[in-house]
């Protein structure tokens, strides 16, 4: 018989997960073996990997604070995962105290996790919900509580694109989402892509295959399909570029080679 | 700005150092210049236990957790800050102390530093596995939660459900059933438990329901429905809407089966009760037309050897009962005789029905039902030999009762009734309060007898009538002097009918007033038509029949009159035959409309000649000018030679007519040589089949111009 659509799948610690591989790439120890053994068997083929993570959180750490410089005060982090520090929130409310932020992830573990660190945190909230199901986002309480659509926000897609495979529509998702927010916001969105991996592309190929083997497809995409996300945007300054080069406040030259590879940008609704 | 080499500059040096080592190996956010920032005070920490005067672990350990405190989880980030403390912490904070012991505290400052962090990462590390393994263990929670309320609703739709719900086994082990169908069945679930499905049977199960069942078990069927009925606890029957489904595991493997039933025995019963009033007498209670035919059907369609005894019973005189006693009185005795009949049929096969008004059906079904069928309708007589009391009056019933006895597949239901329909009648003719048998051949009569007059009516209305012409020939010319109009009847099952089959009908009921006149009208149109066409030719004459009962219609000589002059045609033109028969010991009044009718010129023919026993010497007293001599005179010339009695009989009367001034005309000519010989007769006109059959108005004007141009 079918799974009724209310009754959530089990949770199976058994198989990896992306937040808590995510996490381990990050010093962190919220994961387990078969999470900390993907991600050993994925490093072995680029063992860069936790500097493009560094890099993916370094850029949304600048994309923050430069989104809170411009007035922003709310943001909705989908794909948030399991940060261990760095978070939303934390850089958002440095930059601009009293900021509000909804985190969402389809992960039950990183949900719960979530819901722990901030809890009795008013400002905000985990909500539990898929990327490709915008109205799920949407319509959650935390979404109608903390934030005010009326009123511009950051949404932020960081290093989430890659794991949506075309025939669950990412486009059709992002623009739902695009669709709902008011003139001024922004979005923040990185993406893995081939290009600029400083290994070589059979190595990258054989990295992407263990994400199939472990059942989480990764997606890399070109800079023109990446650039397909804005639709509807217009890109801040520098546009669409490797991590490190936008809006950097060091020098990129002293950056790791593996930062380079992949896309960052963000847009701004007219 | 601290000044240039000054201590604080010198101790910025030594963090920058620190940074730019460390920084690498971190996975801070943060960048390198706030990562200094933030190793700032472990550095400033590192000078102050360099210089003091006792050495203090706590400080190094502090450092230590610091830099797990930075995020740099990395072993390696610590390898790298103790090289850097190893190798510049003295040299940029050293000041001016002795070298030596600067060196050795410097050294147990990074014993500190390590075994501080050693141990806050190793707290980290445990806090992290047992928040992350909390966050499992909740969501896990959540999920348990959703799925115990998913269950909970499951349950709740089981057990609310209106429907009865039950889950068994492949072996048919009841495993679970909601309160809907114990309730349906009666019994509790101690008492379900433990019940097989396979022990559910009803001797009214459809013959494919453990078939299907079975099907279902082996995995060779994912449902069935059906209806099915149950046996209560209680001995009462429990009719549901089964629906089974197989339910399978997740590997597609059978591993039960569900029953989901609905109650339909309210509804069955209703349904029940409806057929019953549908096929049931309101006012006897017997069973009616309906359900009769039903049985009778089912009978006759059985197998060769079953035998059906049919009693058809009418009552006699009950239309007088009813219009004397009243409907009341009337439906009374209906009942009796019902409740009397109902007593006579009592073995099984046997049924009585009350078809309509007083009339009943009685049947019996068997394989001696010629001698059953008998007894049946002898029992019924005796059964209504005792009067019947209402309102205080005795009433006698007697009745007629058709009887039809047969073997199934012989006829069909709407027959059988039928023939025991005619039979009764000739039972009801034959005085009533008797039985008649049913005669294939009397029916056979009867059937089209006693249907042509009931139709006919209708018939004349829908225009089933048409007429067909039979020309009449002169013998010594050979020429169409005339034709008789013969009417037909197009019957809608019968097919053409002749006149002998219906005029007698028609007379009997005397339809033949209005059919006579329409005969009349068209034949005498007919011969206007003729005329018109014919030209300079002899004009046609039209011999249209009359019958007796038409010659004793008073308007017969207005009607005909009326009929010539809107035709516009001359009386001349008209011949009216009336059998001899017909005017065999014709009165003065009898006579008088036809003396009227030839006084105008119209000709009158006696018709069948020769066959009536007629009083010649009566015959100068009738207003006659032409003879019909009868076939049967003719018959004996059609062989060669012909019968020498004929011949004289002919030569005869022909000459006895010639002296009364008579025309004769002969019928049935069939054969060149009768047509000669009745032309040496001396015998005016002829018809017959050797000249033409009756046929369609427009053969006749063809035999007339060939006749002519010939």
């Amino acid at each position: 018989m079918e799974r009724p659509a209310w009754a959530p799948r089990s949770i199976d610690i058994s198989v990896p997960s992306v937040s808590r591989i995510y996490d381990y790439f990050l010093g962190g120890s919220h994961n387990f073996e078969v999470d900390r053994e993907a991600a050993r068997r994925a490093m072995e083929f680029t063992p860069g990997l936790p500097k493009i993570m560094q890099a993916n959180r370094a850029f949304m750490r600048r994309a923050v604070r430069w989104a809170a410089g411009e007035g922003i005060t709310q943001f909705l982090d989908v794909g948030s995962g399991i940060p261990t520090f760095g978070n939303v929130h934390e850089v958002a409310r440095a930059a601009s105290p009293g900021a509000r932020v909804v985190y969402v992830d389809h992960d039950p573990v990183a949900v719960s996790h979530g819901q722990a660190v901030l809890e009795g945190d008013e400002d905000a909230g985990v909500v539990a919900a898929d990327l490709c199901k915008p109205q799920e986002i949407l319509g959650s309480s935390e979404v109608r509580s903390l934030l005010d659509l009326d009123r511009p926000v950051a949404l932020l897609l960081v290093a989430i694109l890659h794991f949506v495979e075309d025939a669950d529509d990412p486009y059709a998702a992002v623009a739902e989402l695009t669709e709902a927010l008011a003139p001024g916001s922004v979005l923040v969105l990185t993406h893995a892509s081939y290009e600029g991996m400083p290994v070589a592309r059979e190595q990258t190929e054989a990295m992407v295959d263990v994400y199939e083997d472990i059942r989480l497809p990764l997606i890399m995409r070109t800079r023109d399909e990446v650039a397909r996300f804005f639709e509807g945007y217009d890109m801040v300054e520098p546009g669409l570029v490797p991590m490190p080069r936008w809006r950097p406040e060091t020098d990129p030259r002293d950056e790791d080679p593996y930062a380079f590879c992949g896309f960052a940008g963000v847009g701004r609704t007219a | 700005m601290a000044a240039p080499d000054g201590p604080e500059d010198r101790l910025r040096r030594f963090a920058t150092i620190w940074s730019r080592a460390v920084f690498p190996v971190t996975s801070t956010s943060l960048t390198r210049p706030e990562f200094e920032e933030q190793l700032l005070p472990s550095a400033r920490r590192l000078r102050e236990a360099l210089l003091a005067r006792a050495f203090d672990a706590d400080t190094g350990r502090a450092v230590g957790a610091a830099l797990v405190e930075a995020h740099c989880t990395d072993p390696e980030a610590l390898s790298r800050a103790l090289d850097c403390v190893d190798a510049y912490l003295v040299l940029y904070c050293g000041e001016d102390g002795p070298q030596e012991e600067l060196r050795t505290r410097a050294s147990r400052l990074q014993h500190a530093m390590a075994a501080g962090y050693a141990q806050a990462l190793r707290e980290r590390t445990l806090a992290e596995q047992e928040a992350i393994a909390q966050a499992a263990l909740r969501a896990q929670g959540v999920v348990a939660q959703a799925l115990h309320a998913s269950e909970a609703r499951f349950r709740t739709v089981f057990e609310g459900a209106a429907i009865g719900i039950g889950m068994a086994d492949l072996d048919g082990n009841v495993l679970q059933v909601n309160g809907a169908l114990l309730r349906m069945f009666g019994i509790s679930e101690q008492t379900m438990h433990g019940r097989n499905v396979r022990e559910w049977t009803h001797p009214e199960d459809a013959p494919q329901t453990w078939k299907l069942y079975d099907e279902l078990v082996r995995g060779e069927r994912e449902h069935y429905h059906l209806e099915k009925a149950f046996y209560r606890p209680d001995g009462t029957v429990l009719w549901t809407n089964l629906t089974v489904s197989l339910l399978r595991d997740a590997d597609g493997e059978p591993q039960y089966q569900l029953a989901l039933m609905e109650d339909t025995t309210e509804r069955r019963l209703l349904n029940l009760r409806l057929r019953y009033e549908a096929t049931h007498d309101a006012l006897t209670g017997l069973p009616n037309r309906t359900l009769f035919f039903e049985r009778l059907e089912k009978v006759l369609g059985a197998g060769e050897k079953q035998g059906f005894g049919l009693c058809y019973l009418d009552l006699d005189g009950f239309k007088t009962i009813n219009d004397s006693l009243g409907h009341a009185a009337g439906d009374q005795l209906l009942v009796e005789v019902a409740d009397r009949l109902q007593s006579c049929a009592t073995a099984p096969g046997e049924m009585v029905a009350r078809l309509g008004g007083d009339e009943f059906v009685a049947l019996t079904t068997g394989t001696e039902t010629r001698d059953e069928v008998d007894e049946l309708a002898t029992r019924i007589q005796n059964a209504l030999v005792a009067p019947v009391r209402i309102d205080g009056r005795e009433l006698t019933v007697r009745g007629s009762i058709g009887i039809v006895e047969g073997r199934a597949g012989e006829h069909n239901a709407a027959e059988v009734l039928r023939s025991a329909d005619i039979t009764m009648y000739r039972a009801k003719s034959a005085g009533g309060n008797r039985f008649e048998l049913a005669d294939p051949e009397a029916d056979a009569r009867a059937i089209t007898r006693h249907g042509l007059t009931t139709a006919l009516p209708a018939a004349l209305e829908r225009g089933e009538f048409f007429i067909e012409y039979q020309p009449l020939v002169h013998l010594g010319d050979g020429s169409v002097r005339g034709a008789e109009a013969l009417v037909r009847w197009l019957h809608p099952q019968h097919g053409v009918l002749g006149p002998d089959r219906f005029i007698p009908l028609a007379e009997h009921t005397g339809l033949i007033v209005p059919l006579g006149r329409w005969v009349l009208e068209q034949s005498v149109r007919q011969a206007r038509a003729w005329r018109e066409r014919g030209g300079d030719t002899d004009p046609v004459r039209i011999n249209v029949n009359l019958s007796p009962c038409q010659l004793t219609h008073p308007g017969l000589v207005q009607d005909t009159v009326d009929i010539l002059e809107r035709a516009g045609v001359e009386p001349q033109a008209l011949c009216l035959e009336v059998t001899e028969s017909a005017l065999i010991g014709a009165d003065d009044d009898l006579l008088k409309p036809l003396r009227r009718l030839a006084e105008m010129g119209i000709d009158i023919a006696l018709d069948d000649f020769g066959t009536g026993y007629s009083n010649l010497a009566n015959l100068r007293r009738l207003p006659v000018s032409v003879l019909k001599l009868d076939r049967s005179f003719t018959q004996g010339m059609q062989q060669f030679p012909a019968d020498p009695v004929d011949l004289k009989i002919v030569e005869g009367i022909v000459s006895l007519a010639h002296s009364l001034d008579l025309a004769v005309t002969v019928e049935g000519v069939e054969t060149g040589a009768q047509a000669e010989q009745l032309r040496i007769l001396g015998c005016d006109t002829a018809q017959g089949w050797y000249y033409a059959r009756p046929g369609p108005p427009e053969r006749l004007h063809e035999l007339a111009l060939a006749d002519a141009t010939g």
